[in-house]
């Protein structure tokens, strides 16, 4: 228990930090290290698969998603404007509706209470849970993330010539 | 280290040497206490063994160029203290000791933390790798089941300690070459991952030490059933080196530190221990690839032939290792750096579409495993065919009209 309440304070405190920093590339790495934090609270908890999942796909590659529309929109070291109150409002009113929605989600769903042994779970059950019952769902993720990349594709070939050879 | 599921005591003396000397270090102790040092002895012995080969692996490289380029190598620095030469063996140790005794220069407009930071995780995040790889019957540090997708996740991190040493120096090259690194890292994690799927789809196990004794037994009696010894195996052994060298900033795929364009790319601003962690980290990097390569294609620890079962197994893995480096420092002495458009290229247009094409053939492999023996040649001239065909259409296609360049002088 002192293990998960000190990767959740770590993984909290460096969401934090990030929220109130000007610099927006520090901001990014310490989101990033709340990522990890994510990743070692799936750790404690025996998900293996799933932690390492979360560092391949936040870590490695979500990070450079950030990181690259950072220094792309913006001069590198231009800090960020002080914020301004107007725009807390919305802030907290959007954070505030997608924790309602999660929370009214948890809530919701049914867990079974009362058994205290954890089943044993590999990767193996995992991968047959994935694919046997759930496989529309992950042809469906599949299939949408693949028309996103083709659009992105798209989107990124009519820019122009510019800088055509 | 855990002993694996093979019976520990069925293998011979060398066999279990290593772990007889761990049990005669630490068999005094209480059992919690056991446990912990004998993971310390693990990690001890994964740092020692790997630094030192470190160490050798920037002699031997600099020696096989210098060969290759038909010149002697470093050749002047001997023993310290005596006047035995040895052919230079001395020179990581004075290069060791002219690291750490340069000055360590921090620019003025940097972000310090970071500026420090960066080398530190690499090097963190390289040797993290090392824990999953099985180096003998009886040597694996730990036992995941999920150990490749382990190796990958830790490897996954290394594109933002460079990015981190690129945007910290406050240079422009660096900052430029950190931003190219990440486009190569990036476009290189896709074909190296999509090499590796086939040896999970057929080996059924995410596991390191699953997917070796997947590649167990002998065909006619005498060929090993290593992955790289199949058609699908092979292709994707070759896709998975290309995409290692790439992920290593290995020469030809060097671009995120071309002298020529970018100075030294994100090592600009980096002098003295920095500098070695750096170069440390890329070499761990470098040798911890292979090893996965190893694990995963010319089947980890197990022995070439079976008569030669009597050497033990962690002195074959070294011996596949030290191979395997050596075909990266030759490939280096043989190849021209790419262009950066010819590098992404190479990713996205050959490398990819031809992972994805063999993943069907391994599938296709894995579904014709019942054929019986009169259908095996079918089954082998299909798989090398699917292999083969879409390599030299795909290669003609990307090709076409391209010849080497003619440089007419004025």
């Amino acid at each position: 228990m002192i293990a998960l309440a000190a990767i959740a304070l770590c993984t909290l405190a460096a969401a934090a930090v990030a929220l109130a920093l000007r610099d927006l590339i520090h901001s990014a790495l310490l989101l990033i290290a709340s990522w990890v934090g994510i990743a070692a609270f799936y750790l404690w908890a025996g998900a293996e698969f799933v932690a390492f999942a979360q560092v391949l796909i936040y870590v490695g590659a979500i990070s450079m998603v950030v990181l690259f529309a950072v220094l792309l929109t913006r001069p590198p070291t231009a800090p960020v404007s002080p914020a301004r109150s107007g725009r807390a409002v919305p802030g907290f009113l959007a954070g505030g509706a997608v924790l309602g929605l999660l929370a009214g989600a948890v809530l919701s769903s049914p867990l079974p209470a009362g058994t205290d042994a954890t089943p044993a779970f590999g990767v193996r059950e995992l991968g047959l849970k994935l694919l046997v019952p759930h496989a529309g769902a992950l042809l469906a993720t599949g299939a949408l993330l693949t028309v996103a990349l083709l659009g992105a594709v798209v989107l990124a070939a009519g820019r122009g010539k510019e800088d055509a050879p | 280290m855990n002993p694996p599921a093979a019976d520990p005591l069925s293998a011979g003396l060398l066999e279990r040497l290593p772990l007889l000397a761990r049990d005669a270090l630490t068999s005094g102790l209480p059992e919690p206490w056991r446990w912990v040092s004998n993971s310390l002895l693990a990690i001890l012995a994964i740092i020692v063994v790997f630094s030192s080969l470190f160490a050798l692996l920037t002699l031997a490289e600099r020696k096989v160029l210098a060969r290759v380029q038909n010149r002697p190598g470093p050749n002047r620095a001997g023993l310290p203290l005596t006047r035995f030469r040895l052919g230079g063996l001395g020179q990581p140790l004075a290069d060791g000791i002219k690291m750490l005794t340069k000055e360590d220069i921090v620019p003025r407009g940097a972000d310090p933390v970071l500026h420090f930071l960066a080398p530190v995780v690499l090097l963190a995040l390289s040797l993290l790798t090392f824990a999953v790889l099985p180096y003998g019957r009886l040597l694996v540090p730990v036992e995941l089941e999920a150990g490749v997708l382990y190796f990958f996740a830790a490897g996954a991190a290394t594109e933002l300690a460079l990015f981190m040493a690129g945007w910290a120096s406050r240079n422009k090259y660096s900052l430029l070459a950190a931003m190219r690194a990440l486009a190569q890292l990036i476009s290189y994690e896709l074909p190296l991952l999509l090499a590796v799927v086939p040896v999970v789809l057929l080996a059924g196990s995410l596991s390191t030490s699953g997917i070796v004794a997947a590649q167990a037994g002998w065909d006619l009696g005498f060929l090993p059933r290593w992955f790289v010894l199949t058609p699908w195996g092979f292709a994707s052994f070759l896709i998975f080196l290309t995409a290692a060298l790439a992920e290593s900033n290995r020469s030809p795929f060097d671009l995120p530190e071309a002298e020529s364009e970018l100075i030294a790319g994100h090592l600009t601003e980096y002098s003295g221990f920095k500098y070695a962690l750096f170069f440390m980290a890329e070499y761990l990097g470098m040798t911890a690839l292979a090893g996965l390569g190893v694990t995963l294609f010319l089947g980890g620890w197990r022995e070439p032939l079976p008569f030669l079962e009597f050497v033990p197994s962690y002195a074959w893995f070294g011996l596949k290792l030290l191979a395997l480096l050596f075909v990266f420092i030759w490939i280096r002495a043989t190849f021209p750096r790419l262009r950066i458009d010819q590098l992404t290229r190479l990713a996205w247009k050959f490398l990819v579409p031809l992972a994805l094409l063999n993943l069907g053939t391994a599938a296709l492999w894995a579904l014709t495993a019942g054929w019986g023996p009169a259908l095996q040649p079918l089954r082998w001239l299909g798989a090398t065919a699917l292999v083969a065909g879409p390599f030299v259409l795909l290669g003609r296609g990307l090709t076409a009209g391209l010849r080497p360049r003619t440089y007419r002088f004025a």
